[in-house]
């Protein structure tokens, strides 16, 4: 149980780490970085090395974003083995579904419900 | 004056920016990441969900404590400190979404709210979604 949970700290822990290099050597913007983090969970998926690491670490390789980039990968791919081609278009966004939504969804209420604060969303 | 100046700049800056940064990322980012496995590890035991939906119900999860603690300004306090550690997981997905959804309301629901909740995410939903269907096309004509 305690070994899982170290884990979990310790590649969710890398994958940030990674980011934040990245951010500090070469003055990535917030947005690249998610795009780049995305597309690469997308191709180590397809590569097959996404898949072991998330077997090993669980939350620590699906929550960071390459995670979102992995389910996308993985729904595209087992949609096409029962579909056929239409599969391409229909795996990706029906696994990555319920956080998509849901990030709509509640970013909706915080909106309707909160005040905006001057921010730094996009330095 | 401008030399006293440069001392001082140089007295005052970290000593290693990206030691400090990188140390702080992981502490965060790994902390978030025990606390979705903690969701998962909950949603598996009271609700009876499988391992594979566990997780996505620990990313929804993640995702709504994101949009409260950015409402109530919370969430860039800990961005200010934590850096990547708050981007890289799906709360930093969230909180591009949130952020100027809330900031540009005075533009209005539709062009305020409705369009801006997409200035980050479109592009990060663009390029994956787009990877996701060239890689389901790859698959289809050379299955590996």
């Amino acid at each position: 149980m305690l070994y899982q949970y170290l884990k979990v700290f310790f590649v969710g822990g890398a994958l940030c780490m990674i980011g934040e290099a990245l951010i500090l050597k070469t003055k990535l913007t917030t947005a690249r970085i998610l795009v780049i983090y995305i597309t690469a969970g997308v191709i180590l998926s397809a590569a097959g090395v996404y898949g072991p690491l998330a077997r090993f670490a669980s939350a620590g390789a699906t929550v960071p974003l390459t995670g979102f980039g992995h389910a996308l990968a993985q729904g595209a791919i087992s949609a096409v083995q029962e579909n056929g081609l239409l599969g391409a278009f229909t795996g990706g966004l029906s696994a990555a579904s319920g956080g998509l939504a849901a990030a709509v969804f509640f970013g909706f209420l915080a909106a309707l419900f909160f005040r905006p604060k001057p921010k730094d969303y996009q330095k | 004056m401008i030399k006293r100046y440069a001392a001082l700049v140089a007295k005052l800056t970290p000593k290693s920016k990206l030691g400090q940064g990188c140390l702080r990322a992981y502490a965060v980012g790994g902390g978030i990441c025990v606390f979705g496995q903690m969701i998962a590890d909950c949603g598996e035991r009271f609700l009876s969900l499988s391992s594979a939906s566990s997780l996505t119900f620990a990313s929804i999860v993640l995702i709504f404590f994101t949009a409260l603690l950015t409402g109530v300004g919370v969430f860039d306090r800990i961005a200010r400190f934590g850096g990547a550690g708050t981007v890289v997981p799906i709360t930093g997905f969230a909180n591009a979404m949130v952020s100027p959804a809330m900031e540009f309301k005075p533009e209005g629901w539709v062009f305020g709210t409705g369009a801006r909740l997409f200035t980050i995410a479109g592009p990060v939903l663009v390029y994956g979604i787009s990877a996701s269907v060239l890689v389901g096309l790859l698959y289809y004509f050379f299955p590996w």
